[in-house]
């Protein structure tokens, strides 16, 4: 009994409670600005290291640190992410977005190790009145939790009176549809949006201050990846109703803590306490999957892509000399001893890493759609080739992780690309961390887990050179393999999907089936990225290789990288790839620039905001005298003014019309409290 | 058997009624006409019928089959084509491209769909094949071709390597439709088309509906050049607020009070419900 109280009510609520404040932050900018943002976890992950500098390093009070954090520091964040970056994508692609919000995730986590090195110590954060506690049933429930139950029930009320009571709350709901619209109203959407930004970081402070003292590691990736919990609890609700959204929250909760309190060992031994460990490490990725798999189909929203890009379509001929060139080049660098063995050494991941960017030249530069977890199927590709030997492996690794590709886009594509850009990060994370990590539930995986596992190379290509002028070849057959289907039927299909979904399907175009394929082919360049990447290291080749944001070349930044230097063309892999591995490389042979060079890839995610197609396109573009862009805003054409009332105050239908479409919605329509 | 029937079809959003038990007809070989002021509710049936858009309650019925539950590309595949108001051309694509990915579609998923007299009167009106050939002739037509022939058909040929965010307004509304006659519909919808053409282009784009109907296609034709309506429909349908307000012949619904007083007046009533200039469409 008293377990079970301790199990289900307390520490289940706990945590229910930490992932219903971040989530419902992170409902709050998405309904008000249109933006997910991934970078969400990241600003409460720095708001809990200023809180645990102030505190435990400065020796601070803890309230003076908590409000300066919180309602200093906090708002102050959102008021510049408002200002600098999120008004800027006012009707920006959904893929700008994600790049612009996981740039500065990949930027924050950067800028907190540089500010508060890891390794040196081990910092903890102690929990508020730490030791307090006062018995309940015959369980000790300590004053943390208490406080944590108390600042869930604080952000339930108060969101529900600041969105419903207040005049700006109203406005934040009227401006979620259409800034414009909203203007006539005589809301001035620039300020409603710089304080759902400001809201928003504020909720996510608080849920980084209070979750910091109960994760196993205080480190910043941990706290940064609570974005991840906090997105499946949102999912419940569509992203957009707050007591659904408490909801998802509690049934997180809940089930982490269920499988605690069952006692798996004594059920079924150790293995089965070992899967209930994964199980509940990986939680909130199968309540994510399951909420997908439940949702209904979105409508395939109207509204064709009016961002008029520059579309390079280099011929066969151009890409099979550049391509040529490219494997002279690689012949040469990898022959003459020109460049140090270290730096073939990195490069040689630059051309496996190049293959890697290529599957994400066809998904998001050509088919328009996003993946974060191409490293991971990368990660398939390399234990594959590390099981069953160099060439049965690489055939096969491309194979499995086609196959995993397709498993794992088949719930998410029947909603927005946006959904799939979340369900693929959550993946990555559930590779990392359960397949081949930490906790792998394969022991057979133990060794890639911590790194240690080796692959060989297929026969005759065992030297240095030979294998990687193979690899240079490898990139250029896939390389002209994307040339031929960008110019063919199949690319000129894709081409249509991304510019018009709807259009596409009423010719008769299913929109799954085509998906489908593109991400399960993208998979597959991937793994294949992935096993001549094994190869090539050789020895000591794991988790650590393919992860979403630790070890030397981590996914979250490839992506970026492949993204800014042109997603839309097989160059933006050829120059990207090199790029990414050289930034570490300059790094090492200067130090003073190694933190430039470790922000760089953020920032110029961040700096997408800018220039949504990539740098090399822009370049080629600019040569080509047609470089600049003519942006109409994208999504979903306005309401017809008629029924919106231009030039009127909102009435009561408007509002209801405005919940049950587009806005924050606490449920039944007539829970609306009306304007004077 | 009608073409198209739609059945005490209804679409709410929230407490709003889109659309409010409509009953509409749509005849083989035949122009209907549905006109209505803005936010009437016009979009949204079209969208109810090509599946973009799930009804409330009621049914859609094409060939006296329910296709209410079916999915949008599925409909497609059962002869129901459409241009949009708001343009929805593949803008990075070239006009001819439009076209060319509209005939590649539908030669993969109407390999076993066997070409009826429509058809070959279809690809007749475009030049492709003889008027009166055997259907047998059509397989021969390579989506290539075909694409070729409508790209002339429709008018733009002129223009067929330019890119379609690139053409004014009236130039892409052809592509669009050039793009929904590649699929070989027996289902029309026009939204709009119309709107940003000159009149030379308008006359010229009336004899094409006339013709497209003639081949044996029914066209649900939404337009706010009401002379156009009246000239080329067999029957009018007046929407309001989203239910049906009349139908009839065009001479019926030219004197039928309750439109004439809310829409085909020549004084506006309020401005909310004033009627859009030809060519002014948002």
């Amino acid at each position: 009994m008293s377990d079970l109280f301790r199990f289900l009510v307390i520490f289940g609520l706990q945590s229910a409670a930490i992932y219903a404040v971040a989530a419902s932050g992170l409902v709050v900018t998405y309904t008000t600005s249109g933006i997910f943002n991934f970078a969400h976890g990241a600003i409460g992950m720095i708001a809990a290291f200023t809180y645990w500098e102030l505190s435990q390093n400065r020796g601070w009070p803890a309230l003076v640190a908590l409000a300066v954090v919180l309602l200093i520091e906090a708002p102050l964040i959102g008021w510049i992410l408002d200002r600098v970056l999120m008004r800027r994508l006012t009707g920006a692609s959904t893929i700008t977005t994600i790049v612009v919000t996981i740039g500065l995730l990949v930027a924050l986590v950067q800028l907190a190790a540089i500010i508060w090195p890891q390794g040196t110590t081990t910092r903890v954060l102690p929990e508020f009145f730490s030791g307090s506690s006062i018995k309940m049933v015959g369980v000790n429930v300590s004053y943390h939790s208490l406080i944590v139950l108390a600042c869930a029930i604080g952000v339930a009320v108060g969101l529900r009176v600041v969105l419903y009571g207040s005049r700006l709350g109203v406005a934040m709901r009227a401006v979620v549809d259409d800034r414009n619209l909203g203007g006539l109203n005589g809301v001035d959407p620039d300020r409603v949006s710089s304080a759902a930004w400001m809201l928003g970081c504020m909720l996510a402070a608080l849920a980084g201050v209070l979750i910091a003292p109960i994760l196993p590691q205080f480190t910043p990736v941990a706290l940064t990846l609570l974005v991840i919990s906090a997105y499946a609890a949102a999912m419940v609700g569509r992203l957009r109703s707050l007591p659904l959204t408490f909801v998802g929250a509690l049934l997180l909760g809940e089930f982490e803590n269920l499988l605690n309190f069952i006692d798996t060992k004594r059920l079924g031994g150790d293995a089965v306490a070992d899967l209930a460990r994964n199980l509940q490490a990986s939680a909130p990725v199968i309540l994510l999957f399951v909420v997908l798999i439940c949702l209904p189909e979105d409508r395939t929203s109207l509204g064709a892509n009016r961002v008029r890009n520059l579309i390079p379509r280099p011929s066969l001929r151009t890409v099979t000399i550049a391509v040529a060139a490219y494997v002279a080049v690689a012949f040469v660098v990898a022959q003459s001893g020109l460049v140090s063995d270290n730096t073939v050494r990195e490069l040689g991941k630059g051309v496996a890493l190049g293959v890697v960017m290529l599957s994400l030249v066809l998904l998001t530069g050509y088919a328009g759609q996003v993946s974060l977890a191409q490293l991971g199927f990368a990660g398939i590709g390399a234990v594959v080739v590390w099981k069953l030997g160099p060439v049965v492996g690489l055939v096969g690794g491309v194979l499995v992780a086609a196959g995993v590709g397709a498993l794992v886009a088949l719930p998410a594509l029947k909603m927005r690309g946006l959904y799939l850009a979340l369900t693929t990060m959550a993946f990555a994370l559930l590779l990392e961390k359960n397949v081949y990590g930490d906790n792998a539930v394969f022991s057979q995986l133990k060794p890639f887990a911590i790194g240690n596992s080796s692959a060989e190379r297929p026969p005759g290509l065992g030297g240095d050179t030979a294998f990687f002028v193979t690899m240079a070849v490898a990139f250029g057959l896939v390389a002209l393999l994307l040339t031929v289907i960008r110019n063919g039927s199949f690319g000129r299909r894709l081409q249509a999907m991304k510019d018009s979904p709807a259009a596409c399907s009423t010719l008769g175009l299913s929109l799954s089936a085509t998906k489908l394929q593109v991400f399960a082919l993208s998979a597959a360049i991937a793994g294949l990225g992935g096993g001549l990447f094994a190869m090539w290291k050789g020895s000591s080749v794991g988790r650590n290789d393919f992860s979403l944001l630790e070890g030397a070349l981590p996914g979250l930044p490839l992506v970026l990288v492949a993204v800014v230097l042109g997603i839309t063309s097989v160059f933006g892999a050829m120059f990207g790839s090199v790029a990414f591995v050289m930034m570490p490389v300059l790094g090492g042979w200067f130090s003073s620039v190694r933190s430039a060079m470790n922000l760089l890839p953020g920032l110029a995610g961040v700096g997408l905001a800018q220039n949504p197609d990539g740098v090399v396109s822009q370049v080629a573009g600019a040569v080509g005298g047609n470089g600049h862009e003519d942006t109409e805003p994208a999504g979903p054409p306005p309401l017809e003014p008629e029924h919106m009332g231009a030039g009127r105050p909102f009435t009561d239908d408007d509002l209801a019309r405005l919940d049950d479409e587009l806005g924050l919605s606490w449920g039944r329509c007539d829970a609306v409290a009306r304007t004077p | 058997m009608p073409l198209l029937e739609l059945r005490e079809v209804t679409v709410r959003f929230g407490g709003h009624v889109a659309v409010d038990q409509v009953d509409l007809t749509v005849e083989p070989g035949t122009i209907t006409g549905l006109i209505g002021p803005n936010g009437a509710g016009k979009t949204t049936a079209f969208n109810v019928i090509t599946g973009l858009q799930s009804t409330t309650s009621g049914r859609v019925l094409l060939d006296d089959h329910d296709i209410t539950r079916l999915r949008a590309h599925k409909r497609a595949q059962r002869g129901v084509g459409r241009t949009f108001q708001r343009l929805e051309v593949f803008g990075s694509l070239t006009a001819r491209e439009n076209v060319l990915v509209a005939a590649e579609l539908r030669h993969r998923w109407g390999r076993r769909i066997a070409p009826t007299e429509a058809t070959v009167a279809l690809l007749a009106l475009a030049g492709l094949v003889e008027p009166g050939s055997p259907p047998e002739a059509v397989a021969a037509v390579s989506p290539a071709q075909e694409a070729d022939a409508l790209v002339s058909f429709v008018g733009v040929a002129g223009v067929a390597d330019t890119r379609a965010d690139e053409l004014p307004t009236g130039q892409a509304r052809l592509v669009e439709l050039g793009r929904a006659l590649a699929t070989r519909p027996r289902l029309l919808l026009l939204d709009e088309p119309a709107s940003g053409q000159d009149e030379g282009e308008t006359e010229a784009f009336a004899q094409l509906l006339s013709r497209l109907a003639g081949a044996g296609m029914g066209i649900l034709l939404v337009e706010h050049d009401v002379p156009l309506v009246m000239r080329l429909c067999s029957t009018v349908y007046v929407l309001d607020f989203g239910s049906i307000l009349a139908v009839g012949t065009p001479n019926e619904i030219q004197s039928n009070q309750a439109v004439l007083d809310a829409y085909l007046g020549a004084e506006p009533v309020t401005s909310d419900i004033a009627l859009d200039s030809a060519g002014g469409g948002s």
